[in-house]
């Protein structure tokens, strides 16, 4: 275990290495400076300085308890190596620190916020890891992988380089697959005064384009007026929120409710995607001054709730093999809708295993924060730092659970990546998934 | 010594109580100002019916899930810190102090319950020495203040006790026991012991943001 | 001329097409349109397997075609489908398809005058524009943020010059983007350009650059501005003096600058969407004065009333006197003039729209699902399946109502040109 954590150390990340070439110490100095006297306030200093360093946070975090309680991968340990230096210092610290901070932020927290309940002051380390990611940002030292995928926010406005052709190609291409199925089945593209937006994330048209065509189906059998834009502004993912380019993740949800209010739609319904519902419910809506999203915003969670508990989508059978829940922190602990995530699947599924601890205090999969997103360097760092996941899954398996629901991509990444390299043999599905399967659809024509 | 007395019991008193007051005054309102210019959030969606309700489940013993992971510790760090304020507060020897000062009096300990309350802290203080020396994650996170700090706070207790059991030397020891009282409040404002006061605004500003945005349980 | 001065502008209600009907003679009825002037209403249908045309008051178009979407009216009354045939995609105008085919073709533009049709298009994964069926002479890597010329001459968009790999994010911050105009690059790249404006001469084109991660800054023509700002939105150009506006973020909150100068004194937490009025002399915006309350600003001076949620759909009037938007709070949509908020509060409102003599303004409407129009906060007395914005005669005596009325097969399509006293109060 200790040496995992040694290797982790080894590992080469371009973006982090090319871009600390242009580092000074000076640099450095300067750019913190200036960045905390832009936007250092009360609740930084709070956060770093009363900290009595109890340990009672370590315990909080996978990366912790999964490499062996190393309390390098403690949260408040995170910070003591990384913000609590720099203010000590007044940032004079050296490129080699920058460099280990910016692996240490973006790449050992997944900002799942776990810690902050675990905290007896509630201090938000996760809000201290991002000021690092964003220092980390203003000094060119991000990793790579994640920072391609920023640039391709500020280019797209999705996730990843999808261009607008493109983009809209997939939605057709899915419409005429669904219409093989389901005579008649529409994807409405560009459909003034619909009640719903649906929005996706970038890979959905790129390598998952059957969860479109699954909603499709889904939207309607429940007999809904809703659309899809045909514009950039379709994708609600984003990953600046996540490097900490604050500006772009303004700028690429400025043109996701702009969309919605364009649209003239009533609110906006989310795919399975936990980041995505961070960005347009609580970072993004409000680094545009928004106090909370100015389109509503479901997430398909609570959105499959609706339908199923109102009975605007019936259930034909069950699905038979025994299901696990992973509940994905940024809806889960950033909504609450733990309650109705089990309704949904207790609805769809025969058999039910839980893996504890749940519900808000679900472990993350340590894909999330853009964690996944750091790309292959990082890839094993992240698996092997989330044994604890893998080992709830292995209690799960051996109770009977076949399938793991997970309704998020990120966790979706992140949990083959731990279900794979474990060798639990695990299915992995989105709540859609099973929908699809399970659900009556009234004008099959199969 | 007499002098000495006089002056940690007079005028030096007076300064750790401006600056306890003072220091804590000047920490809320300066933060209060910063958090205004920079941290328009937290005014934005503080909730108090929300950071009450995160507040006092952090505040009792098994009020949240951390805390019954740990009943032992939970149960004395709960006392530790009831019996910081509540052994000096309604100790008979400082109200009588006060009353002959002031005029002004409340209700007081015996002196056996008081006793044990001392020997409570002095107790928790050394079992959080050795928690912070040997467990690996908090010996990790601990930094030369934290030890000064544990000691900081140890020291009038321990002093106190020695000084109310007439062991040797006790006419230093009050004098030491009163001016380790003295530092120590002159101290938290000023140092992480101010989570004394700050921690009713970081739990409530998390309880708020989980209560009223996240609709889920911050404990 | 204004282009509605041609219409009949004669009181009285006519049925224009049964549309209610239209499924049994096609598979596939798509959500109808209404031509500006209310004659045609139109919609996608299909008219065999895979075979799809339009509708237009209930004849087809003649030729079909294998998919038609994003129908939309021009100004002037065309009506324009994206259309592909044998994989081949153009845009069908009034049933004629362009002769230039392309790759594929979206993003359907119209100059105000109504003249000008303008699409994106893709040709062997290059990118071009298309104005009036004469695609750009070069085509670039990848395209987006269209804009037109106000006399719907000339066409610009922001165009990758340089090429990259997948994360080569060292040579994308070099600077890979920069934007064209008629398929012309300016000889500039930057790391990021986005919105787009035309001068009112159609000669000059600013847009909202980023030169570096950081900082971000206006260019007109090419030549960024030589101050920088954390960030900035879309800007405008100032018609009487040239000048060019955008709305830019500082420490103190966001302002408007012009030509990289700081215009306006005040400092809001949100700041976009800058208008100037008709006469030029005013300059109007959606502004959050303070965090999570919006409102909109004239002249640096916001409205005393602001709401929650979001503000849209600004406007000025004709005479350069009044503006108007939209205010949502909790989820109600108002229609709010001069800082006056309509009473009645909606599940929806579409853009409000002043009289030619600006002296009164009507909005399309929705409440429970039900369309109607309002005019100075009274609504008519009907409420319609649907209806299209209004539009007020020239002399502002009439508005014409355009509307779905009935339900079902019943459902029929009319025009009516009701005088303003028909709007309830």
């Amino acid at each position: 275990m200790k040496d995992a954590a040694v290797e982790n150390t080894q590992i080469h990340d371009e973006g982090i290495e090319k871009g600390a070439e242009k580092l000074t110490p000076e640099k450095i100095q300067q750019v913190y400076q200036k960045m905390m006297d832009a936007e250092a306030g009360a609740r930084l200093k709070t956060y770093v300085e009363s900290c009595v360093s109890c340990g009672l946070c370590s315990e909080a975090c996978h990366f912790y308890l999964s490499y062996d309680k190393d309390p390098r991968y403690s949260p408040a340990g995170k910070v003591k190596q990384t913000m609590a230096v720099l203010m000590k210092k007044k940032g004079r610290v050296s490129v080699e620190f920058m460099k280990k901070a910016s692996e240490i932020a973006s790449t050992e927290c997944n900002l799942c916020k776990r810690c902050a309940q675990y905290c007896p002051f509630g201090l938000d380390i996760a809000y201290v890891m991002l000021f690092v990611r964003r220092l980390c940002h203003k000094l060119g030292i991000s990793p790579q992988y994640i920072q391609d995928t920023a640039q391709s926010h500020s280019v797209t406005y999705n996730q990843m380089w999808v261009k607008e052709d493109e983009w809209i190609d997939s939605l057709q291409w899915q419409e005429e697959e669904a219409q093989e199925e389901i005579e008649g089945l529409r994807i409405p593209v560009e459909k003034e005064g619909a009640d719903i937006f649906y929005s996706v994330i970038g890979p959905e048209p790129k390598f998952r384009a059957q969860l479109i065509y699954q909603a499709a189906v889904i939207f309607n059998a429940a007999g809904l007026n809703w659309t899809m834009p045909a514009t950039p502004g379709w994708d609600n993912s984003d990953m600046a929120m996540y490097t900490g380019d604050n500006e772009i993740m303004a700028r690429i949800k400025r043109m996701h409710f702009e969309t919605a209010m364009r649209l003239k739609v009533k609110r906006i319904v989310m795919g399975e995607c936990g980041h995505a519902f961070r960005s347009i419910y609580d970072m993004g809506n409000r680094a545009l001054g928004w106090r909370m999203p100015p389109v509503e915003v479901t997430h398909s969670i609570e959105f499959f709730y609706e339908l199923i508990k109102s009975g605007k989508i019936k259930i034909a059978k069950k699905y038979e093999p025994t299901v696990t829940i992973h509940d994905p922190c940024n809806v889960i602990r950033g909504r609450g809708l733990h309650d109705m995530l089990r309704y949904v699947v207790h609805a769809i599924c025969e058999n039910v295993e839980e893996m504890h601890p749940n519900r808000e205090h679900n472990f993350c999969c340590s894909a999330g924060g853009g964690v996944i997103n750091c790309g292959p360097p990082w890839k094993m760092k992240r698996v092997n730092g989330n044994k604890v996941k893998a080992q709830q899954l292995f209690d799960a398996k051996s109770r009977g659970a076949e399938t793991c629901v997970a309704p998020c991509h990120n966790c979706h990444g992140g949990l083959e990546d731990i279900i794979h390299h474990n060798e639990i043999g695990m299915d992995l599905k989105f709540l859609g998934d099973i929908i699809y399967e399970v659900m009556e659809k009234p004008e099959s024509v199969l | 010594m007499h002098a000495i007395y006089n002056f940690v019991s007079g005028p030096l008193a007076w300064v750790a109580f401006i600056l306890f007051f003072g220091g804590i005054l000047y920490q809320l309102i300066s933060r209060a100002m910063l958090a205004k210019k920079k941290d328009a959030y937290v005014y934005e969606y503080w909730n108090f019916y929300y950071a009450f309700r995160s507040i006092l489940h952090w505040i009792f013993p098994f009020a949240s899930t951390n805390s019954r992971k740990r009943p032992f510790l939970s149960i004395i760090t709960f006392i530790f810190h009831l019996s910081i304020f509540v052994a000096p507060l309604f100790l008979f020897a400082h109200i009588t102090l006060i009353n002959e000062a002031f005029n002004v009096s409340w209700w007081f300990l015996p002196d056996g319950v008081a006793d044990i309350l001392t020997l409570v802290v002095i107790g928790a203080c050394i079992f959080f020495l050795v928690r912070r020396m040997v467990q690996p994650d908090v010996k990790f996170l601990s930094s030369t203040s934290d030890y000064v700090l544990l000691a900081l706070v140890a020291a009038p207790f321990v002093t106190g006790y020695w000084a109310y059991h007439q062991w040797p030397g006790n006419q230093i020891v009050t004098i030491l026991h009163m001016l380790s009282a003295e530092v120590l409040l002159a101290i938290i404002p000023f140092t992480k012991l101010n989570h004394m006061f700050l921690f009713f605004f970081t739990r409530g500003y998390m309880g708020s943001e989980f209560g009223g945005v996240r609709f889920a349980r911050d404990w | 001329m204004d282009i509605s001065s041609s219409w009949d502008w004669n009181a009285g209600r006519k049925e224009i097409a049964q549309f209610g009907n239209w499924p049994t003679s096609f598979d596939w009825v798509e959500e109808p349109y209404a031509s500006p002037d209310g004659e045609k209403i139109a919609a996608v249908v299909k008219t065999g397997e895979m075979e799809f045309s339009v509708c237009v008051n209930g004849t087809a178009w003649e030729n079909p075609f294998d998919k038609v979407w994003f129908l939309r009216f021009a100004p002037d009354g065309r009506l324009t489908g994206i259309v592909s045939d044998t994989g081949q995609w153009t845009l069908a105008v009034d049933g004629e398809a362009w002769e230039e085919k392309f790759d594929y073709l979206w993003d359907t533009h119209f100059s105000p005058n109504g003249k000008s049709i303008i699409c994106a298009a893709q040709n062997g994964m290059r990118y071009l524009l298309v104005n009036n069926g004469t695609p750009w002479q070069t085509a670039f890597a990848n395209m987006g943020h269209t804009a037109v010329s106000p006399d719907g001459s000339r066409t610009a968009a922001v165009v990758q010059t340089e090429g990259f790999k997948e994360a080569e994010i060292f040579k994308f911050q070099e600077g890979c983007f920069s934007v064209a105009v008629d398929g012309q690059a300016w000889g500039r790249n930057f790391v990021n350009a986005w919105g787009l404006t035309f001068s009112p001469d159609n000669q000059r084109v600013a847009t909202e650059v980023r030169v570096n991660l950081y900082d971000y800054t206006i260019a007109v023509d090419g030549q960024p501005w030589p101050t920088t700002f954390p960030s900035i939105w879309k800007p405008s150009f100032n018609p009487t003096n040239g000048s060019v506006v955008a709305p830019a973020k500082t420490p103190g909150g966001w302002t408007m600058v012009s030509d990289g100068q700081p215009l306006w004194n005040g400092r809001y937490a949100q700041l976009w969407h800058q208008m100037y009025s008709p006469d030029g002399n005013h300059l109007a915006a959606i502004v959050a004065p303070k965090y999570g309350h919006w409102t909109m600003a004239v002249d640096d001076k916001p409205w005393a009333r602001t709401f929650d949620d979001f503000v849209t759909d600004a406007s000025f009037s004709p005479d350069s006197k009044r503006a108007a938007c939209i205010g949502v709070t909790n989820k109600r949509h108002h229609i709010c003039v001069d800082g006056q908020a309509w009473s009645e509060g909606y599940d929806m409102v579409w853009a409000p729209v002043f009289s030619p003599d600006s002296q009164h303004v009507a909005a399309k409407v929705e409440k429970d699902g039900q369309f109607t129009l309002v005019m100075d906060g009274k609504p008519l007395k009907n409420t319609y399946t649907k209806v299209w914005d209004p539009v007020f005669s020239p002399d502002s005596q009439n508005v014409l109502l355009r509307a779905l009325e009935g339900s079902g097969s019943d459902t029929i399509y009319t025009r009516s040109v009701l005088p303003l006293n028909k709007f309830l109060g």
